[in-house]
């Protein structure tokens, strides 16, 4: 064998180049191809397809869960089947049961995998190979970013599903992207008044905290409503979210003088690292003369379930809780027993109600052009969602209703009863300018 | 062994490759692979694979680390878009640069030492890589959360295009998402080809093979292997960032789990799952995964339902059961199956299966030929 070759000849050189030509001629035939739809993914026929983009792997798997049962129910009532849950409480009576527009509704299904990546992906899939015209869904605040922000370029909409942070709807919020989930501020301003009444003033407190941007958020709002009367901030610990094993991160804290520890974790994150807490016998200690507390600004009836007896008497904020008396919260909570067994979490209740406000406005504005729905869907005032009279404000396409304040109960009549509500803060109470956060809408994409 | 045939031969592989690659849409339609972005990982993931087989295939070292060097090229990219601007060239350029020299000082530590303690050095570095983009070097990299270009970026060539535009990667107007982000894509694949090829053909890439061979041999005819294997850890960490930029080229979107181990374990995957160490395997190895975790995963019941309609409800409700494990979130379960099924009976992977199919079409036309994608032994 020869170790020496002749370089490139002339006639190779030639050949590649008349390859390369034509390689880079292709892609036009494709760009010049016409839309012959007013906008993305426009239903031709008589069904009209909805992307669930949840985790069903990961930290968040069992909200992600939850979440798909309560978008199958969503699709069963939004096309007359089953008992037609919330739709006979929604204030609004555009929906009959007989889908959208008189459109059929499909649905496919994605695994986001709580990573971005993954998220993006399975959305792309979604809106490029199924034609779904609105993407939902989502159990973590960096995902629902990630693709909220991927459906505003697309040009569809994107309905969040479970995100608390403040981004979301602050400095990232996209014309395209809705949320009825509350954020991280008004955890801080609900919850703050209940703390200060059980715990009182001047404290000292540790943060433990999910390291992305609802963590960040999070983290940020406890002590933005707390710090006023006294709590003060030792120390603000960052955990990778699905660490597991929280041990490493718990020991500073018996010797930080620490009297308060905030858990900033959801999901897996925050069972692991309460449980862990309490393992460890936090709660057992008394440091500076007071009672060792802790406090979760997140909770979730499945959190709850999992973390077992750690969660007694501990404070949190949630969206919606299925204890709720109203007639709205009873015929989901009802409707939704009767598919699979047990009720509904808050992650299940903000979904199915997304899913349920884009179809109505979808239905009202008699379209699925994003901006038409968008439009159908800013300052729109309802009620009989489970949350009382809610506003979908159009500065930042934030939902405004009550927060819950609830506490983990001392004695659990079943295994879903596991937090009572402590106190119903007014939405008036919550609210706050919509140029606060910062951030810009931009204009709706309707992806032509 | 004459140096013509192989060459018109070579000629003709990578002439069909390309047409190949640039026909994919047509071609994969029917099994619901034929959209843009499934196509786009297919080109990205195939660099990557290409890449990794010119350090794993040729020399034999296993680096398990080769994902820091796509998130490098990854964060280059978008760095590059945040200050820059939206164009892919120079984004590319850099990727390509940084990861190389990124690649460099990993590979100039690493490769002291050869097999296992090799891998683990390399999986070492890409672990630290992860950790400091999670969580340390949060400026730069935005954590979990993910580096993304953001209206008040500098973006300093970008001047006409500010306001309203979408923020996608551009290419003189052209928007490198969708079909034209994947010609994009599939163009650098062809060129990535060619580049190994010519390598896998010439005296360097028989170096590397003698590296594999028997390094202790090499050392005694005088020869130094370092700078041999140095020069393909550093190219093939340079088609990682290559394809880490693509990835970011069509979705500007950056974020640390990229550099996760399971990344590197994967391309480790498609290239045996493909053939370690020919020129084909590991691109399709990498479609292959690509695949199944696009289309396996996003099957459900209803999906199910409807394939297995056909039976009669008392066995549909079993089969859909039982093939609900391997699809859905359990399509790692397929794929770990396959990959046990191919290591198993194709050590060679899908490129020996090929050349055993050819080999009993030849044998039975009587014509006996040297198949030239054979595995490296």
């Amino acid at each position: 064998m020869t170790l020496t070759r002749k370089p490139l000849s002339r006639r190779s050189i030639l050949r590649s180049g008349a390859a390369g030509g034509l390689v880079l001629a292709t892609p036009t035939i494709f760009t010049s191809r016409a839309w012959s739809a007013g906008y993305l993914n426009e239903p031709m026929g008589d069904t009209v397809t909805l992307g669930f983009n949840v985790p069903q792997t990961g930290a968040y798997a069992d909200e992600g869960a939850d979440e798909l049962r309560a978008y199958q129910l969503a699709v069963k009532h939004l096309n007359g089947e089953g008992d037609g849950g919330m739709l006979n409480t929604f204030s609004s009576k555009a929906l009959g049961g007989n889908g959208v527009n008189g459109k059929k509704v499909a649905f496919v299904t994605g695994d986001t995998q709580t990573k971005s990546d993954a998220a993006r992906a399975s959305a792309k899939r979604m809106i490029e190979k199924d034609g779904a015209v609105m993407i939902t869904g989502g159990s973590s605040s960096g995902v629902a970013i990630a693709v909220q922000s991927l459906c505003q370029e697309a040009g569809v909409i994107f309905m969040a599903g479970l995100t608390h942070s403040n981004d979301t709807t602050g400095k990232d919020r996209r014309a395209n992207g809705f949320r009825h989930f509350f954020n991280t501020e008004m955890s801080g301003a609900a919850l703050a008044p209940v703390l200060k009444n059980a715990y009182g003033e001047g404290r000292k407190v540790y943060h433990l905290t999910a390291d992305y941007t609802w963590g960040w958020s999070q983290e940020g709002s406890i002590q933005k409503y707390t710090e006023p009367f006294g709590w003060e901030t030792v120390a603000a610990v960052r955990t990778p979210v699905g660490a597991g094993d929280y041990s490493q991160y718990i020991t500073p804290i018996l010797n930080s003088g620490a009297d308060t520890l905030v858990l900033n974790h959801y999901g897996k994150d925050m069972v692991n690292s309460l449980s862990q807490a309490v393992q460890f016998g936090l709660r057992d200690k008394e440091v500076n003369g007071k009672p060792f507390v802790i406090v979760v600004p997140l909770f979730s009836r499945l959190m709850a379930q999992g973390a077992g007896d750690a969660i007694k008497g501990i404070f949190g904020s949630t969206n919606w809780h299925w204890s709720l008396q109203d007639a709205g919260s009873q015929a989901f909570v009802k409707s939704f027993g009767q598919e699979y067994g047990f009720p509904p979490s808050q992650a299940a209740h903000t979904c199915y109600v997304q899913a349920l406000l884009y179809a109505d406005a979808a239905q009202r504005a008699g379209t699925f052009m994003p901006s038409a729905v968008g439009a159908a869907l800013e300052g729109f005032e309802f009620d009989g969602l489970g949350n009382g009279p809610t506003l979908y404000r159009a500065a930042d396409h934030q939902c405004f209703k009550d927060v819950l304040v609830v506490k983990g109960k001392e004695n659990p009549s079943s295994q879903f009863d596991l937090l009572e509500v402590v106190e119903i803060t007014p939405r008036a109470q919550v609210e706050y300018p919509a140029d606060m956060l910062g951030g810009e809408l931009g204009s709706y994409n309707n992806g032509v | 062994m004459s140096t013509t045939p192989t060459s018109s031969r070579d000629l003709l592989m990578f002439a069909v490759f390309a047409v190949a690659v640039l026909t994919m849409p047509f071609w994969l339609a029917p099994i619901g692979a034929g959209y843009p972005d499934l196509l786009q990982k297919f080109a990205i993931y195939g660099l990557f694979a290409t890449g990794f087989n010119l350090l794993f295939g040729l020399t034999g070292y296993l680096s398990f680390g080769h994902a820091a060097f796509l998130g490098v090229g990854s964060y280059t990219a978008v760095w590059s878009f945040k200050l820059l601007g939206m164009n892919p060239v120079p984004a590319v350029i850099l990727a390509v640069v940084t990861s190389g020299v990124f690649a460099m000082a990993i590979g100039f530590v690493s490769l002291r030492r050869s097999g296992i303690y090799f891998s683990i050095l390399t999986l070492a570095f890409a672990q630290m890589s992860y950790n400091l983009a999670y969580s340390v070097l949060t400026p730069i990299t935005n954590g979990e959360t993910g580096l993304r270009v953001l209206r008040t970026d500098p973006r300093l060539f970008d001047a006409a295009s500010q306001g309203d535009a979408p923020l996608v990667s551009t290419l003189f107007g052209v928007e490198m998402n969708g079909y034209p982000g994947f010609y994009f894509c599939a163009v650098l694949l062809i060129i990535g080809f060619f580049i190994a090829q010519r390598i896998f053909r010439s005296p360097f890439g028989t170096m590397l093979r003698a590296v594999k061979s028997n390094q202790n041999r090499m050392n005694y005819t005088g020869l130094n292997p370092r700078p041999y294997t140095l020069a393909a850890f550093v190219i093939s960490g340079m088609y990682a960032g290559l394809a880490g930029a693509l990835l970011c080229i069509t979705d500007p979107l950056a974020g640390a789990e990229r550099m996760q181990w399971t990344a590197s374990g994967e391309v480790v995957l498609m290239t045996i799952l493909g053939g370690m160490g020919t020129l084909l395997g590991p691109i399709l190895g990498a479609g292959l995964i690509k695949y199944f975790e696009n289309i396996f995963s996003a099957f459900n019941d209803q999906t199910l339902h409807s394939i297995f309609g056909f039976l009669p409800d008392f066995l549909e409700t079993p089969v859909v059961a039982i093939t609900g494990l391997f699809v859905g979130e359990g399509w790692h379960l397929t794929l770990g199956v396959l990959f046990m099924l191919i290591v198993i009976f194709l050590p060679g992977g899908i490129m020996e299966g090929f050349s055993r199919i050819g080999r009993v079409f030849r044998r039975s036309s009587g014509a006996k030929g040297s198949h030239q994608t054979a595995p490296a032994e």
